[in-house]
């Protein structure tokens, strides 16, 4: 129970920051359709981040002195670069989408194209393999927050709930809870949030307002390529073991599709994220499942095929929006450029 | 008059000697407008007359390319919409400037939001609103998102954004267009309101009675000239008319007693689904026109009308009853086979009535390009189409740059709505489907269309007449059928009835058929 519900938080949480990056971009009318490639790009600066550490001898000084929580400041400056490398590639989708007023479809979908490519592409060169890992150590031994350095002795037996909240967790996971409120709460109960929402739904009625619709999106994209960067930098740490090789196995897809499955709102994203995270869970681990923790492994013993479970997150994801993209209701500008002379 | 280069503070609001052209074309030549402080100030003109664009320049989203606005006395620059504001100057457009999804609040307070430790203070807009709506008698629910309101609160909510950034000047551009008489007759108690605790009002539009009833002074405009500014007591109708057209205007359309001949459409139990939720549009509704007169369906928009002529014409497949045309039963036929029998003027002359990237040409032969007149062997005969073209162009005076070879896009609403109604017209069918016919037309051609409907009447048509305009509904058919929620909830006759009386069926307030009505 307690590995089911930590395992399932460590997949819903760069979904749900990654959802919310969708939304900060959409609600200020620009179809953000890149949120896979920022998340490429964040976790290869972030895994870039890490390896830089490395080699300074950050990480082996933490080790030595024996507080593994000082790790953890490296782990947030990582995140916190990654963001900003998230916000300068969403500065591409923001000039072409909102300045040359280009498709926004195909301005993000040439930033899907182009994340892997350039990423695997830097890897190649700088790493000489596909794949850019730790030079030295394993993000699980590194960056996990384990029982022992809360104070508890080796032995001592947690409960089910501080075994799931408080053993062998990310301290990530916590932080993008948090930040996922903050930016929900700065959403509907600031002025920025009030006037990012209007540009999407009547920027010309913005716009007579007084509101500079073109800042106002411009904020928007770079908020929400700040919000994918990090959340690809938590994937890269978390869910990938540190490590960057263009692709962030669809979580981009997924968090956009975890964004209509929301309607565009942070309550239901985040429990469509946990819905999305589960399923994740349950394909990443069914065979040792154990729910109730009397040995007997209900999924693996169904006797279904193993592809099955695999398929089952995005088997999921297409049902649930057959279903509720019907119903769910998309900012009205978005997708449309800003024209001031239209009224 | 004063000497408007002196500059007057009597007035709240100058604009003098305003000028603007747009690639070459002057929308405003020399237009000198003066308000004062507390009165309702009407500016009327036609469609293209130039009130528009100058509102445009006081409210800051077009830049004047000569002349001055002066405030108080005193020039000021108006460059953007934040210049206007902070001189006190509010508008409410002709389309409303809303977020739909915002509750009435959030519009309300959006752009000018107070705060407190970086959170909306939503609390004290609240109470703040609320004082102001009860000094005005603006009604409205605070809590509902706009796109469940009403058109009326809509406007409201767009009157009291204006009041909440304090502003002492406020234009109204074509106010009442979308209102229905009830709503219409409380937003001239609002306007009156407004004045008498010393708001100026501009008030654009191109009704005359509206304006004769509220206004103090009315400035004319016409083909971006001024023409003159007449105080609302000493001036008439007709006075008014001929100054915005330039011409005696037959105000109301002669017509004959109607003399009405055979059934020619038959509507019978007639429902069509509805594209947005799961009950019918139209529902049940069983009504017959006859040759010789015009019936007209009322009702506001959004109450099935739409829907049922997308019924009777093909466009949309109808899901119960049947309509026979010409004795034939037309109910399961194709657009096409109906069209032998019947000419429409749709509502929406871009998705229905024209081909915008064709030729005027090519539009005004779009059914009839198989006719023996304008084919030769499939081969199209450009000569005759061209010759057709031209000899509508001239019949209805549709203007257009390149005449037969202007593309439809190019060409102004009014002629492109003349380019739809000559075309039909001239298919001469035994039942003619007007949607808003004079939708976007003004004063001179509304007139010419009802009298070449009327026209067509006489000569032994049926119309199907369906109108939001209700000065058109009254003045122009021989029967009425209001339509409410997809029902037909009433039948009249033009003579025996009043538009009030019309509006309380129009809103649900009453029905025919005692079944009881909502409330109003």
């Amino acid at each position: 129970m307690a590995f089911l519900i930590r395992q399932t938080l460590l997949y819903a949480v760069p979904l749900m920051i990654v959802a919310l990056a969708g939304v900060f971009a959409e609600r200020s009318g620009v179809i953000n359709l890149a949120l896979e490639g920022m998340m490429i790009f964040g976790a290869y600066i972030g895994v870039v981040c890490m390896n830089v550490m490395v080699s300074l001898g950050w990480f082996d000084a933490v080790k030595a002195s024996g507080n593994m929580w000082s790790m953890q400041w490296y782990v947030l400056a990582a995140m916190a670069v990654s963001a900003m490398a998230g916000c300068l590639f969403s500065m591409l989708l923001a000039f072409a989408a909102i300045s040359l007023k280009a498709d926004q479809t195909i301005g993000g979908t040439a930033l899907n194209m182009m994340a892997p490519a350039l990423v695997l592409f830097l890897v190649r060169v700088t790493a000489k393999q596909n794949i850019l890992q730790l030079s030295s150590g394993d993000s699980a031994t590194w960056f996990m927050v384990k029982k022992a350095m809360w104070g508890f002795e080796k032995s001592y037996k947690l409960s089910v709930m501080g075994e799931a909240f408080l053993n062998k967790v990310y301290l990530t996971t916590y932080f993008c809870i948090l930040l996922f409120v903050v930016m929900a709460v700065i959403l509907y109960k600031t002025r920025f949030g009030l006037r990012l929402r209007s540009c999407g739904e009547n920027p010309q009625a913005s716009a007579s307002l007084g509101i500079d619709v073109i800042r106002m999106r411009y904020i928007g994209v770079m908020i929400s390529g700040a919000l994918a960067g990090l959340g690809g930098c938590v994937f890269a740490i978390s869910t990938a073991n540190c490590s960057a090789n263009g692709e962030v196995s669809g979580f981009g897809f997924l968090a956009l599709a975890v964004m209509i499955f929301g309607n565009w709102k942070p309550l239901p994203i985040a429990l469509g994220a946990i819905l999305f995270g589960l399923f994740k869970c349950i394909a990443a681990s069914y065979s040792t499942l154990d729910v109730n923790g009397d040995g007997y492994f209900a999924l693996a013993n169904l006797g279904l095929n193993a592809n099955f479970y695999r398929m089952l997150p995005y088997l999921i994801t297409l049902i649930v929006l057959a279903f509720t993209s019907r119903s769910s209701r998309a900012p009205k500008a978005e997708g449309i450029p800003y024209d001031p002379s239209m009224r | 008059m004063d000497d408007p280069s002196q500059g007057n503070s009597d007035y709240v609001i100058e604009m003098n000697h305003i000028r603007k052209e747009f690639a070459g074309i002057v929308a405003n030549d020399d237009i000198t407008l003066q308000l004062r402080r507390g009165e309702i100030h009407a500016l009327l003109g036609e469609n293209g007359a130039g009130k528009s664009t100058l509102m445009s320049v006081l409210f800051g989203l077009y830049k004047p390319d000569g002349g001055e606005i002066r405030k108080n006395g005193q020039v000021v620059k108006i460059n953007s919409p934040n210049d206007a504001t902070a001189l006190h100057i509010g508008m409410v457009h002709q389309h409303f400037k809303l977020i739909e999804v915002f509750t009435v609040l959030d519009n309300i307070i959006l752009g000018a939001e107070d705060t407190k430790f970086g959170f909306l203070s939503r609390k004290e807009a609240r109470a703040r609103i609320t004082e102001l709506s009860e000094k005005y008698g603006l009604r409205v629910d605070l809590d509902a998102k706009i796109e469940d309101t009403t058109v009326g609160m809509q406007q409201r909510v767009e009157i009291l954004k204006m009041l909440y950034r304090d502003n002492e000047i406020l234009i109204f551009d074509e106010p009442t267009a979308v209102l229905t008489p009830s709503e219409i007759d409380e937003l001239m108690k609002i306007m009156k309101n407004l004045a008498a605790e010393g708001k100026s009002l501009l008030f654009i539009s191109h009704k005359l009675n509206e304006i004769m009833e509220v206004s103090d002074r009315v400035t004319v405009l016409r083909k971006g000239k001024y023409v003159g500014t007449v105080n609302t007591k000493d001036t008439n109708k007709q006075e008014l008319s001929n100054m915005m057209v330039g011409r005696p205007v037959q105000l109301v359309v002669e017509k004959g007693e109607a003399v009405p001949g055979d059934v020619i459409l038959d509507v019978s139990h007639f429902s069509v689904p509805s594209r947005i939720h799961s009950r019918n549009a139209v529902s049940d509704v069983s009504f017959q026109v006859r040759e010789g007169e015009i019936l007209c369906i009322a009702g506001i928009d959004g109450n099935g009308q739409t829907d049922l002529v997308y019924g009777l014409t093909g466009i949309e497949k109808s899901n119960g009853g049947t309509v026979s045309l010409c004795g034939r039963d037309i109910t399961r036929l194709s657009v096409k086979k109906r069209g032998e029998d019947m000419s429409h003027i749709p509502e929406d002359r871009h998705k229905h009535g024209l081909i915008l990237d064709f030729t005027l040409e090519q539009n005004m032969v779009l059914q009839r390009f198989l006719e023996a007149e304008f084919q030769n062997r499939q081969f199209i005969r450009f000569n005759a189409v061209r010759e057709y073209t031209q000899e509508l162009i001239e019949r209805f005076d549709v203007r257009s740059a390149l005449g037969p070879l202007t593309r439809a896009r190019s060409m102004s609403g009014g002629n492109q709505q003349k380019a739809v109604i000559a075309r039909e017209l001239d298919r001469n069918k035994k039942l003619i489907v007007a949607v808003q016919p004079t939708r976007g037309l003004d004063v001179g051609a509304i007139e010419f269309v009802h009298s070449e409907l009327v026209k067509e009447r006489d000569a032994g048509k049926a119309i199907l007449l369906v109108s939001l305009e209700l000065d058109e509904v009254m003045s122009l058919s021989d029967r009425i059928l209001v339509m409410y929620e997809g029902e037909i909830v009433g039948e009249f006759d033009p003579k025996k009835v009043t538009v009030q009386e019309l509006g309380l069926y129009m809103t649900g307030a009453r029905r025919q058929d005692g079944k009881g009505g909502a409330t109003a």
